[in-house]
């Protein structure tokens, strides 16, 4: 196995920042915005925009957190199960939610948060942000607000690390090894 | 680094084979699940076009209907078959049943049977997964896994907790079940019974090595942390080991004065249905340290945990 970093601490710093200003451009302000991070690494991303926004804008962004794995259309496999993590949603109904999550690759995650939300409440619009879009979408679903686009083919890895869960912020992409399937 | 993967199984049968990090998955899982329980929509898709049957060979309401809530707020369909309205009057085998449910499609089998050991051939005939939902003697694990989750949830963990379970130990698959959850996580477990309804102490110890055996319930609750009355069969009484009930009740019928020589914050529970005024006493049943309540409401969340944990690939041969 061999790891590339593509982005350190500062470029993440700098996507998230860009990131929020184009949340508030898109929407006109944060009035009605509510971040829901997907849990794990989508949930520190969403806290860490909401911060973001709560400086430039001066007004607080609710912020939820959601675990899609009771919506998942690949529970029966073998192996052992992820953990389910907490799911913790602010008021839904007519507001403008923005799904926060690491990678967007299958685009299967998305479909299963969706379907969530839409169990929970009625947003007025959904919109998604990710810190990478690695391609290779099997559900036509796309991001509206991008980190960056890393081009890969599906046998390499983007492994995405963040603060607090990581106790980095990095994102790099893994080659297996020749030979290896 | 990822956070911990919780093991799966292809059958829940009991635990004694369980390490302690498998039990505190399953913990956490129901943790989440009883989020689920608690949301504006009581259901997810999970086992969606997925069917459960319980076959109850042995009467039950609260095991019974538990499972069926635990499948449904999971979207499985779910359907309930007793030894009363099958064909196991005409003569038909558990086996043939097996195989019958099977052919209909059935993915999760829940079995509750008057046999020890029962879940076990049905496993061994059966391609999805079989939960015990108690059999004969020998095991309960659902109710033991709920227990658990009642205990952690009030005490954080049980490591280091005294345990009392009262009652009639020696025909408790409850306290077996127990035993095996508690002593992997390292808690104290006394059992109290008359000494005709628990045997010799040396039996147990030769299983469970650090459990104690006492026929002294004012003595046991001293301290205890848990006091886990089990439900007394009335017919104990005919099969000569017990005197009277009036005599059981006065000697480990668990009372406000026992109860008040445990812990301040000690949790009062029972596998139910109770007979009050019997094992446990009414204002004891509902009073402030009863979690009687809780072990029914957490009897769902564990099994949604158990029925979401045992999915797996139902396209393998036969095996257990």
């Amino acid at each position: 196995m061999s790891a590339k970093q593509l982005l350190d601490a500062d470029d993440i710093r700098r996507i998230l920042t860009r990131i929020a200003h184009e949340i508030v451009e898109r929407n006109d302000g944060v009035a009605d915005v509510t971040l829901i991070g997907i849990h794990r690494r989508g949930v520190p991303l969403a806290q860490r925009l909401a911060a973001l926004l709560a400086e430039t804008e001066s007004t607080t962004v609710p912020v939820g957190e959601l675990d899609i794995g009771l919506y998942r259309d690949d529970l029966t496999t073998r192996g052992p199960a992820p953990p389910l993590g907490r799911t913790v949603l602010p008021p839904l109904d007519d507001r403008l939610i923005v799904l926060v999550d690491d990678v967007l690759y299958t685009g299967r995650t998305i479909r299963a948060a969706l379907n969530e939300l839409t169990d929970w409440g009625r947003p007025r619009a959904i919109q998604l942000a990710v810190l990478v879009d690695r391609g290779h979408r099997e559900l036509p679903i796309r991001a509206d607000y991008v980190g960056k686009n890393i081009p890969t083919s599906p046998d390499e890895r983007i492994n995405v690390q963040v603060q607090p869960i990581d106790g980095v912020d990095a994102v790099s992409i893994v080659q297996p090894e020749p030979g290896t399937p | 680094m990822n956070a911990p993967t919780v093991p799966r199984r292809r059958h829940i049968l009991a635990l004694d084979d369980w390490s302690a990090a498998e039990l505190r998955g399953v913990l956490a899982t129901a943790a989440q699940m009883k989020d689920v329980l608690a949301r504006p929509i009581k259901q997810v898709p999970t086992l969606r076009g997925k069917i459960v049957v319980n076959m109850f060979w042995e009467e039950s309401t609260r095991t019974r209907v538990s499972f069926e809530l635990a499948a449904k707020a999971l979207s499985a369909n779910v359907l309930s078959v007793g030894s009363k309205d099958t064909s196991v009057k005409k003569g038909e085998s558990l086996v043939d049943t097996v195989r019958t449910v099977q052919a209909l499609g059935a993915d999760y089998i829940v079995l509750r049977h008057t046999s020890s050991g029962a879940p076990y051939l049905v496993a061994e005939h059966f391609r999805g997964s079989v939960i015990n939902a108690g059999d004969g003697r020998h095991a309960h694990p659902s109710q033991a896994l709920l227990d658990l989750f009642t205990m952690t949830e009030q005490l954080g963990d049980v490591h280091g907790k005294k345990i009392v379970i009262v009652g009639d130990i020696l025909h408790s698959r409850v306290a077996r079940s127990n035993l095996w959850a508690l002593t992997t996580l390292g808690a104290h477990v006394t059992l109290c019974a008359p000494p005709t309804l628990i045997g010799p102490a040396s039996e147990w110890q030769r299983t469970w090595p650090n459990v104690t055996i006492s026929h002294d319930l004012d003595a046991s609750c001293e301290g205890a942390d848990v006091l886990m009355a089990l439900r007394l069969q009335r017919e104990r009484m005919e099969g000569g080991l017990l005197p009277s009930l009036r005599e059981y009740t006065r000697r480990f019928g668990l009372t406000a004065d026992r109860v008040s020589r445990a812990q301040p914050k000690v949790l009062v529970m029972h596998p139910g249905p109770m007979n009050e005024g019997i094992e446990i006493m009414p204002d004891v049943a509902t009073g402030p340290h009863s979690m009687v309540e809780q072990q029914v409401t957490n009897g769902v969340a564990v099994r949604m945990a158990l029925l979401y944990l045992v999915a797996e690939s139902r396209d393998q041969a036969p095996s257990a």
